[in-house]
């Protein structure tokens, strides 16, 4: 269905190529994943898939790509609409009319369907995707899932033969995703199409892959194969994986059914190695002084809506929070009402003793920190260096404060880079550092994970533990419920605006389905949250447990575990 | 909180109810505009402040019982103050700058500017005659009107659906103005976000030179937007066409750009003296041209229309309604000019003319025939003690649910709280 003939892809100005020697081909009817590092050249290939790249982005492409085929050299991507479909990673970035029934029938009409035919599809596609409550609503109206799946919609409408996806789950909250996720795997099953999909959060969509294509990196060949096979290798993956290949089973679990089914021994070790560990506490040098932000009663409206409705929060020293709950749940309002970004209806704020309402900027600066959704908000510079200066002087800090924050979280940077050059992830640190050159006690993040990868990811999460062992208190408004089990102390659950729950980490996610970690589901009951914590348990385990006798299988695998990288 | 009723039949007496408009019986944009259009020719062929004011209201009263929650419906109170605006220049130039009326009621003396020489017949200051003032006050209120009246059809009409009423050769230029459309609401609210994340960095987020801060990544991040919608556009088929033939492309480009020519000419030919013989027949032929030339240009396109509106009943009635509203007062101006047009020399108090009084009335039918859109007939059920958020009804049936569980005292609370927020939005 999709054939690469040994394509290299280069960018105009660039010094090597996106992609090299790109050779294979996904035959229909399969969902295949592409997975890979941030730069690895994922969205260069899906361009290429829909004949976006070269056509619309420039640079050369050497070799043939072919879709149900047709040669992408020929065939402008208006020419490859009626058998590629594209949904790139901002749904909104796509569409073209404002209201949900006219985005559905937009291909229809740019490809001439006849009116009875682009009718009849357009009811069937409002079924397929449980749309039909929404046709008649503008599009902006409606919930991150809901324009996923509208934008999914409207290049299935064309009844293309292939689906081609940029991370369709990142910006959506845990059920959100679900939703999203079993439209692709009912139009895979049930319609036969060829669905091609790339996406950070493997925890989320491994299992649902026939097959995998991992890119490793810049440059590197790529290789397709068996997910389980291929995620024995791959230098991203999702915890269950990680868990798998830290008990050494093999072939590796993909879903947490399987990992359950075999998670029985390490169960029994795990148990026979101690009790799971007291819920994580902040640092006990912290906890005796007054909360950094407290609120009570806080009520915030938006227009004729109530966003936030009697919420209570009190945030301590060295304490990390997260807040959790669906999309419009009111997590972003919540954490801009600390910096003064919206105003209080009812209740009382109090951040490091002061109303941010009656703060200065300037001043508040130096009580909270908060790096927004898009870190690019932050960011107005030309180039590294000048963000840095320009932060310096913002929070009256030292000169150089900033570029030693930079140097420290973004060691690979040059000073002369522009801020919107720079990777997701990059920008996330240079948006922190500047944050940081005022030394906040309390710094708010609102996403921080999305379009991170596992690396980036990673290095947020040291850097932020590192900063709440410092004192630092961090609340974090997350979707990601594998950084909210490694990182937060406590989760605080919002929904509809009120506080459902709040607590510590691993009683809250625990007990919810969808906000539980892929390590717990696969150990509960035991407590565990985190691979990490379980490597860790392993470890004094396989100290102590030597001797008693209780399966030397076992502590091969612990073995095999921690050899692998 | 000007928000729209829904006209309730006098008890007793039943009227057939207009529909909950609906996709299928959605009233054709077009019908609003001739509706419209008609109001507005029927205003300018009075002065009469009564009558204007009749029109005034009835465009007023139709667009608040059948208008949508969308932006282009919010914009009618925009029209509103820039009526109001035309009107106050209109009559602040009268007293400055004097009028040709003549008159003999002096309201007040201004200080009269000697002007040179060269500038004779203009005058700044001196006697301000209460003629002169009521008669720009009239012609200000005409202008007013058919703003008034252009901006009632705004607030009816969805501009999406009347541009894909648009002929097919069109048809892009109609995408770009859409695409344009839904821009400009994100570029303020990027603008907006942008300006408040300056607080993060603390640095002042109001005044002109946050403003500037703020254009530069608001520019790149609509570019950005930009190049991303041009991409999905491209992939989901947008610009494909069909091949024609050479001598149909060629047929089509002489036909538009020879009918358009035809156009400019005949219409030359008619406002120039002496040239109104061979102004209207040319005029006429280039229009037939450059219609034939859009048709032909319309075959190179291969789209279709999804669900286009139709034109129904109800789109004969209300269209039809404006129509009789212009050519009643059209005929009502040639009759009775006095009347339509009262003099401000000597000064009299106008009349309302009953008969054209009750032709602009007319023009109230669509308050009646047109689909109700959901949102305006939502409304009259929840203007009892309690305020509904619009977009969010099944939050406030949470709020609801969740104050039942708990105590007494926190349900007064709540109470007292929505009774502040209704005062509160009663003073916004």
């Amino acid at each position: 269905m999709i054939r690469f003939d040994q394509v290299t892809v280069t960018y105009a100005d660039a010094p090597e190529p996106a992609v090299r020697e790109l050779d294979f081909e996904l035959p229909e009817g399969e969902l295949t994943l592409l997975v890979g590092p941030s730069g690895a050249g994922k969205s260069t290939l899906l361009g290429a898939v829909c004949g976006l790249v070269p056509h619309f982005t420039g640079g050369t492409l050497d070799g043939r790509v072919t879709v149900a085929g047709r040669d992408t050299r020929t065939h402008r991507p208006r020419e490859l609409a009626d058998v590629v479909g594209t949904v790139g990673q901002d749904p909104r970035a796509h569409f073209v009319t404002d209201n949900v029934e006219d985005e559905l029938a937009y291909g229809m009409e740019s490809l001439g369907l006849p009116p009875a035919t682009m009718r009849q599809r357009v009811e069937e596609t409002l079924d397929l995707l449980g749309l039909a409550e929404l046709r008649d609503r503008p599009l902006t109206a409606l919930s991150g899932g809901q324009q996923q799946r509208v934008a999914i919609g409207s290049v299935l409408t064309t009844h293309p033969r292939v689906l081609v996806l940029d991370e369709p789950t990142s910006a959506l909250d845990p059920a959100a995703a679900e939703e999203v996720l079993a439209v692709l795997q009912r139009l895979v099953h049930d319609l036969g199409t060829t669905v091609l999909l790339a996406e950070h959060r493997l925890e989320r969509v491994v299992q649902y892959a026939d097959r995998v294509l991992l890119l490793p990196g810049p440059g590197a060949p790529a290789e397709l194969g068996d997910p389980a096979e291929i995620m024995t290798r791959s230098p991203v993956r999702p915890p269950v994986v990680a868990l798998g290949r830290l008990a050494g089973w093999s072939p590796l679990p993909l879903s947490v059914r399987d990992a359950r089914r075999r998670a029985g021994p390490l169960r029994t070790r795990l148990a026979a190695s101690g009790p799971a560990p007291a819920p994580r506490a902040p640092a006990s040098s912290h906890a005796g002084d007054g909360p950094v932000a407290e609120v009570t009663g806080l009520s915030v409206r938006r227009g004729r809506g109530t966003v936030l409705h009697d919420v209570r929060l009190s945030v301590h020293p060295g304490e990390s929070v997260a807040l959790m709950g669906r999309n419009g749940a009111g997590k972003s309002t919540l954490l801009r009402t600390l910096v003064k970004m919206h105003r209080p209806a009812a209740g009382r704020v109090r951040v490091g003793g002061a109303d941010p309402a009656r703060t200065a900027p300037r001043d508040l600066l130096r009580l909270v920190g908060l790096v927004p959704q898009d870190p690019r908000d932050l960011l107005y510079a030309e180039s590294v260096d000048d963000e840095c200066a320009a932060a310096d002087s913002d929070a009256r800090a030292t000169p150089g404060t900033c570029r030693a924050l930079v140097a420290r979280l973004l060691p690979e940077v040059r000073g002369a880079s522009h801020p919107r050059d720079l990777s997701e992830g990059q920008r996330l640190a240079l948006a922190l550092s500047v944050v940081l050159t005022a030394a906040p006690p309390l710094l708010l993040l609102d996403e921080p994970t999305r379009g991170l990868d596992y690396a980036a990811k990673e290095r947020l999460t040291e850097v932020l533990a590192d900063l709440t062992r410092r004192g630092h208190a961090v609340v974090l408004a997350t979707h990601d419920v594998e950084l909210a089990a490694e990182l937060a102390h406590r989760v605080v659950v919002l929904a509809e605006g009120e506080v459902v729950a709040d607590g510590p980490t691993a009683e809250v996610v625990v007990a919810s389905p969808s906000f539980a970690p892929q390590v717990a589901k696969i150990l509960a009951p035991d407590g565990r949250l985190t691979v990490s914590e379980v490597a860790r348990a392993l470890a004094t385990g396989a100290g102590d447990g030597d001797g008693d006798g209780d399966g030397d299988g076992q502590t091969n695998g612990a073995g095999d575990g921690d050899g692998a990288p | 909180m000007s928000r729209a009723r829904t006209p309730r039949p006098a008890s007793g007496l039943r009227l057939p109810r207009a529909p909950l408009a609906t996709r299928a019986n959605a009233l054709h944009a077009g019908a609003w505009w001739l509706w419209a259009l008609g109001l507005a020719t029927a205003a300018s062929r009075t002065t009469n402040p009564l009558l204007l004011a009749l029109i005034i209201a009835v465009a007023g009263y139709v667009v608040s019982a059948r208008r949508t929650d969308a932006p282009w419906a919010r914009a009618f109170g925009f029209f509103l103050v820039l009526g109001a605006v035309v009107v106050a220049v209109r009559v602040l130039f009268a007293i400055v700058l004097g009028s040709t009326v003549g008159g003999t009621h002096v309201l007040f003396t201004l200080p009269e500017l000697p002007l040179p020489g060269w500038m004779e017949g203009v005058r700044l200051g001196g006697r301000v005659l209460a003629e002169g003032v009521l008669f720009s006050f009239y012609d200000g209120l005409r202008l007013a009107t058919l703003l008034i009246c252009l901006g009632a059809a705004n607030a009816l009409a969805n501009p999406a659906r009347l541009l894909k009423s648009l002929p097919g050769a069109l048809y892009e230029a109609g995408v770009a103005v859409v695409v344009a459309m839904t821009f400009a609401p994100q570029l303020i609210g990027d603008v907006l976000r942008l300006r408040s994340a300056r607080r993060l960095r603390g640095r002042p987020d109001r005044g002109l030179r946050a403003l500037a801060g703020v254009a530069l990544p608001v520019l790149e991040g609509a570019l950005e937007r930009s190049v991303a919608l041009a991409a999905a556009m491209d992939a989901r088929g947008y610009g494909r066409s069909a091949r024609v033939p050479a001598a149909v492309r060629r047929t089509t480009a002489a036909l538009t750009l020879g009918g358009l020519l035809g156009v400019c000419l005949g219409s030359y030919g008619l406002l120039a003296a002496g040239g109104a013989a061979f102004g209207l027949p040319v005029l006429l032929t280039g229009l037939a041209a450059a219609l034939a030339g859009l048709w032909l240009g319309g075959r190179r396109a291969v789209r279709t229309r999804y669900r286009p509106d139709r034109w129904g009943v109800r789109a004969w009635l209300v269209s039809g309604s404006g129509v009789a509203v212009a050519a009643l007062v059209v005929v009502a101006a040639a009759t009775d000019p006095a009347a339509l047009n009262p003099p401000t020399v000597p000064l009299t108090a106008p009349s309302l003319p009953l008969w054209p009084a009750a032709a602009v009335l007319c023009g109230l039918l669509p308050a009646l025939v047109a689909p109700v859109p959901a949102s305006a007939r939502r409304d009259p059920h929840d203007s009892g003690d309690r305020t509904t958020p619009r977009a969010t009804d099944h939050d406030t049936t949470t709020h609801r649910d969740t104050t039942t569980d708990r105590d007494e005292t926190h349900r007064d609370e709540t109470h007292r709280d929505s009774a502040g927020r209704q005062a509160g939005e009663a003073t916004r």
